[in-house]
């Protein structure tokens, strides 16, 4: 077996398994704890509209915090976008995935989407940068904050590697890419990644819990 | 948990800004435990409020920083260890080696290691002197995470491990023992109420078997602005409500809430609550205080077990409604307005269109400062920080970056709803020189009433 039989059979089955498990055992350990029901007299009814207005309102700072956190806000979109249009129309990772669920879609030239990778591997650079210089950032960051960054950054680059042909081996390159993710994947249920989700329950918790009272979150 | 030496030290009546005088010898460590027992009472109070909400804010974090920069406190020290979530991070490290879903994990391969009692030492400056619960943080947090309801629960854990900073250890079981924090008691309000009655002229309900309405007073208002019991007595002698002030239910504040202790809070409030029920009060009226409004309004159902038999309003509320119904009519007051949002009140409590539409009735022209209202700069005194004297430095710095804002507005006069603000504002003013008066809203409201037939 080749290292790339290996990445795309056992490696990838592995890694697709943990990622599952791992996302529901997660989400339904936090879940699975108790919570107390708030018996104060609601302001107004409907907290359910506040926590869905929740998700959208803190999608950008408001007005006062643009020009503390903007900047960091705007790297923060690079690298999310950046992520979802390189692994969702970019024609390889398309042809991927057509292959497990059966139907193809458009896609972008692979000159965009090597940009596109540059770009968002410059930004994550940037926020790693930052992380490593900015006195708070220093401060509260940990084990997870930076495995989170090489697990994020490392497809970039091998991905980047294997279209650039910069591999010696082309398929032992394409093989360290996949593997790179397989990583992702695999470290994902353990560390901050999980935001992906949690951001959703998080602001939603919040905004319905200050709806029924009134005031901001 | 009681030590003479710590509850003998007694009030400081001079300062503008009323607390214990400052210790000579500080305690803030309480009680006669061993470092692994004050470990070990921290844990199992942190534990108690690991639920769901705390569990998915503590997982949501993805310690971006960006909360430093709503805080007033990193603001004005520029210190890393002030950015509120790391104010958290003993609590965080207990949920996730205790208490989170990998726990396991965590605790087998010891990957987060066991909080340690110099932590939890260190932490007490972070988690009582440098947070006022404001919540201006959770405003800027891409997660929306609302970090000072943790911090709220932190401090459970941090009372019953014996580590609540000494002054503020020092009032709360003033609270619990005399009724009030800051030597309001029983008799002492009684001869207040009296006075402030010859004073001003005013008829004052005191004990009234029943009522409709049942006045609490915060222990600020009753020693250092008693005016507001004249006040509010006025306002509701005008429109003649049946109402009482209640020598066995007055005290608004609750310093068990402040300090970390929640069977306190429960008794502070148990005083109130029984009484509105004794007296059948259809409302229970907080005065100008913040925290009071969150411990009531927002927590009094939740320590009470259920739904809360009368409607609680802070006094701004009261009086937006009665401006609104007509039944409480202004003169004009032709002045400009620059008005402080309590956070309690406003941001975290929801009334923040009442005190506008109080100012509206008073034909004042309101001029908000930059990030007013929901989104105020917190005056930093709040959340118990104002009677601690190692925090002032700080809080006069906050205070100034506070004056600044204010005074940008070109406001002639200052107004606020909340006394514990309003002393900061008048304490952090006469050591910074600020020249201006922070004013009560409640009063200028009770100095302008348009008496009948006196249009």
């Amino acid at each position: 077996m080749t290292l790339l039989d290996f990445a795309r059979g056992p490696a990838m089955q592995i890694a697709i398994i943990i990622f599952v498990v791992g996302i529901v055992w997660r989400l339904v350990g936090v879940w699975a704890l108790p919570k107390k029901k708030d018996l104060s007299e609601p302001r107004q009814k409907g907290a359910w509209v506040g926590g869905l207005k929740g998700l959208f309102v803190h999608a950008w700072p408001y007005k006062p915090f643009v020009p503390k956190v903007g900047a960091q806000y705007i790297i923060g979109y690079i690298i999310h976008l950046g992520l979802f249009i390189v692994l969702i129309f970019g024609t390889p990772h398309m042809l991927f995935f057509a292959d497990i669920v059966g139907f193809t879609w458009w896609t972008l030239p692979g000159g965009v989407i090597t940009a596109v990778a540059v770009v968002t591997t410059l930004a994550l650079f940037v926020a790693l940068i930052r992380r490593l210089v900015n006195p708070v950032h220093r401060l509260i960051s940990n084990f997870d904050d930076y495995a989170t960054w090489f697990v994020t950054t490392a497809p970039f680059v091998t991905g980047l590697m294997t279209t650039m042909n910069m591999w010696p081996d082309y398929e032992t390159g394409l093989a360290i890419h996949l593997l790179s993710v397989w990583l992702l994947l695999i470290y994902f249920p353990f560390g901050k990644l999980m935001h992906s989700f949690w951001f959703v329950v998080s602001r939603y918790t919040t905004g319905s819990r200050f709806a029924r009272r009134g005031g901001m979150a | 948990m009681s030590d003479t030496s710590v509850t003998e030290i007694e009030l400081d009546y001079e300062s503008k800004r009323l607390s214990v005088r400052k210790p000579e010898e500080r305690f803030d460590v309480q009680g006669d435990m061993s470092d692994d027992e004050r470990v070990e009472k921290a844990m199992v109070n942190f534990a108690k409020d690991f639920g769901r909400v705390a569990a998915t804010y503590m997982e949501a974090c993805i310690h971006c920083g960006a909360c430093a920069h709503a805080c007033p406190f990193y603001e004005a020290s520029g210190d890393p260890r002030h950015t509120p979530i790391w104010k958290l991070e003993p609590f965080k490290q207990a949920y996730k080696r205790e208490a989170g879903p990998l726990a396991f994990m965590y605790k087998t391969l010891n990957l987060k290691p066991k909080v340690t009692v110099d932590e939890l030492k260190d932490w007490q400056e972070l988690l009582y002197d440098t947070c006022t619960l404001c919540g201006r943080c959770t405003l800027i947090c891409p997660m929306s995470i609302d970090i000072a309801t943790l911090v709220g629960m932190a401090r459970h854990g941090m009372f019953h491990a014996g580590l609540v900073p000494h002054e503020l250890y020092t009032v709360t079981e003033k609270a619990q023992k005399e009724g009030s924090p800051l030597g309001a008691t029983p008799s002492v309000f009684e001869d207040r109420i009296e006075w402030m009655g010859d004073e001003h002229e005013v008829e004052m309900n005191v004990n009234e078997d029943q009522a409709d309405v049942l006045v609490l007073m915060s222990s600020i208002e009753i020693q250092k602005y008693p005016e507001s019991m004249a006040a509010t007595a006025k306002i509701l002698n005008h429109m003649g409500k049946s109402w009482t002030f209640r020598t066995d239910g007055y005290e608004a504040t609750n310093f068990g809430m402040l300090s970390g202790n929640t069977g306190w809070q429960k008794d502070m409030s148990m005083k109130v609550i029984s009484t509105a029920e004794k007296i059948g009060a259809k409302v229970v009226i907080l005065p100008e205080c913040g925290h009071a409004y969150q411990a009531m309004r927002w927590q009094g159902a939740n320590m009470y077990g259920k739904p809360l038999p009368f409607e609680v309003q802070h006094i701004s509320e009261f009086l937006a409604s009665a401006v609104e119904s007509g039944d409480l009519k202004l003169k004009t007051v032709n002045k400009s307005v620059a008005f402080h949002d309590p956070c309690q009140v406003s941001r975290r409590g929801g009334a923040t269109p009442a005190p506008r539409k109080v100012l509206e009735a008073l034909g004042v022209e309101l001029r908000e400062a930059e990030s007013g209202g929901n989104l105020n700069f917190c005056c930093g005194g709040g959340g118990g920080v104002i009677t601690i004297h190692r925090a002032d430095t700080l809080r006069y710095k906050i205070m100034a970056n506070k004056f600044r804002q204010l005074d940008a507005t070109g406001a002639e006069m200052m107004v606020t709803s909340c006394s514990n603000c309003r002393q900061n504002f008048d304490e952090s003013g006469e050591k910074l020189n600020w020249g201006k008066d922070m004013n009560s809203l409640l009063e200028l409201v009770a100095e302008n009433l348009v008496e009948e037939g006196k249009r």
